[in-house]
């Protein structure tokens, strides 16, 4: 079976995200937590443009005005040692 | 969206969606405003943890009851909520604690819960990764049966049950105002129309307190900004979820391998803030890596704010507000709304559907606080 891939991260496929919006999760922020997409360590950085363009395709919704989920820093991954280290603990 | 129905749910959180669920199982005409999109408060931010160990009866009754729910819910809803018991472990520090640890577990014994105290030394057969002296732990109490779900899939999947009962629910729909005639609740007016009600139920989590003031009611709610971290995925390494009342840290490890955890930042005062603070990542590492060293090679990956909705006891405001006739109060969990949720929305919707009140909902009423009658739950993380 072929599929496309939309969220390497976390797996998700195009047919996922259709089928999600399909049984009525069209908010970017739902798709999220139904999906997982960007919760992996992208961050979204790959997949929630496409997933965007898929929800315009399906919705009508444009891309422009779909607005990106909430930023949950740190942006890259930084391990627990590092941040520990930082400074001692007052 | 309708313009009548027999109950107006505000907040569509996981007890909001849970208990239009129920009543629209029951026949009732339901509504659901979400000001935002589903699980967007509270239950979307929550470290997914349900324990049945807490200091004050009606907390241990309501989860011990809402365990025996949970564990039938992925079926009863056709979904996969995630649920999995891997038990609680609570770290004790000292004699102190310990012997409060041992007058809760005698109450939760009581109630026909499995608990045990453990030595030091059996800790680690619980979870193996936790380094006992770096803990600074005398002991711990542990319930097997204890666990976590996914919060999103939950609410989701209660949701898609009450939609295919004919429950309507609105995301994106704001509540503007209240309106009551002769001492009872008429009118739920939102930005998108208004709907006839008799009964309206305010489920809205921190936004509950500005809900009740529509009608002039005070709730004696403070939002606590909370935050909590998720790191990358790891090979199962174990299945409880710790807890430690002293730092107020807990973590678990989820079904997709993630360690989620969180701990209040000490100096952290009420507020509406909702930025990630660095303070929080620099206190949460270290006392991580302290609980389980060997985690410092472990990758964070995000993480985010979220809000408990704190009363002075620690307790939900549950159950008909003295004044208003049909204005219920599903609110102020403080931190454990999710894990209690199976329950308080079966006797909320016994109060609903059949005027039912139960002694654990009468000890839950707004009321509580006028005559001072609180007993305050000890038994709080996070």
């Amino acid at each position: 079976m072929k599929r496309s891939i939309v969220c390497r991260c976390e797996d998700i496929s195009e047919e996922d995200v259709i089928h999600a919006i399909d049984e009525g999760y069209t908010d970017i922020e739902e798709l999220r937590k139904k999906l997982r997409i960007g919760m992996g360590p992208c961050q979204g950085r790959v997949c929630i443009q496409i997933v965007a363009r898929i929800l315009e395709k399906k919705t009508g919704k444009k891309v422009a005005t779909t607005p990106l989920p909430t930023v949950r820093p740190p942006i890259i991954p930084v391990s627990l040692g590092t941040l520990a280290s930082e400074n001692d603990e007052k | 969206m309708k313009s009548k129905a027999d109950v107006v749910i505000i907040g569509g959180g996981v007890n909001g969606c849970s208990l239009a669920y129920k009543l629209a199982k029951k026949g009732l005409d339901v509504v659901v405003l979400e000001k935002k999109y589903l699980s967007s408060g509270a239950t979307g931010a929550c470290g997914a943890g349900i324990r049945q160990q807490w200091s004050t009866r009606e907390n241990a009754l309501l989860a011990i009851k809402s365990v025996k729910m949970f564990e039938q819910l992925s079926r009863e809803l056709g979904q996969d909520i995630e649920f999995r018991q891997g038990g609680y472990l609570i770290a004790v520090h000292d004699e102190k604690e310990m012997e409060q640890a041992e007058k809760n577990v005698a109450m939760q014994r009581s109630l026909g819960l499995k608990v045990d105290i453990l030595k030091p030394e059996e800790i680690t057969s619980v979870v193996p990764i936790l380094d006992v002296q770096g803990m600074k732990a005398i002991g711990a109490t542990f319930c097997p049966t204890d666990g976590h779900a996914n919060p999103f899939r939950t609410t989701f999947a209660y949701a898609d049950a009450a939609r295919s009962l004919g429950a309507e629910i609105n995301t994106h729909t704001t509540v503007m105002n209240l309106k009551i005639t002769k001492k009872a609740i008429r009118t739920v007016v939102t930005d998108k129309g208004s709907i006839q009600t008799n009964v309206v139920v305010n489920a809205a989590g921190i936004d509950s307190k500005g809900i009740a003031e529509m009608v002039h009611i005070h709730l004696p709610l403070t939002p606590m900004r909370k935050e909590i971290m998720a790191t990358e995925r790891l090979q199962p390494l174990f299945e409880a979820m710790v807890i430690s009342f002293k730092d107020g840290i807990y973590f678990s490890q989820q079904k997709e391998g993630q360690i989620v955890g969180g701990i209040p930042i000490p100096e952290e005062k009420g507020g509406y803030k909702t930025m990630p603070t660095f303070r929080f990542l620099e206190h949460m590492s270290r006392t991580l890596t302290r609980y389980a060293p060997m985690l410092k090679h472990v990758n964070l990956l995000r993480h985010w704010t979220g809000f408990y909705d704190v009363t002075p006891d620690a307790r939900p405001i549950l159950g008909e507000v003295k004044g208003i006739k049909g204005f219920l109060q599903c609110n102020g969990f403080s931190g454990h709304g999710f894990m209690i949720s199976p329950m308080v929305t079966e006797l909320l919707t016994d109060l609903i559907v059949e005027g039912k009140t139960s002694e654990v909902l009468q000890n839950l009423t707004l009321d509580r606080f006028k005559d001072n009658n609180i007993e305050k739950e000890l038994s709080v993380v996070g």
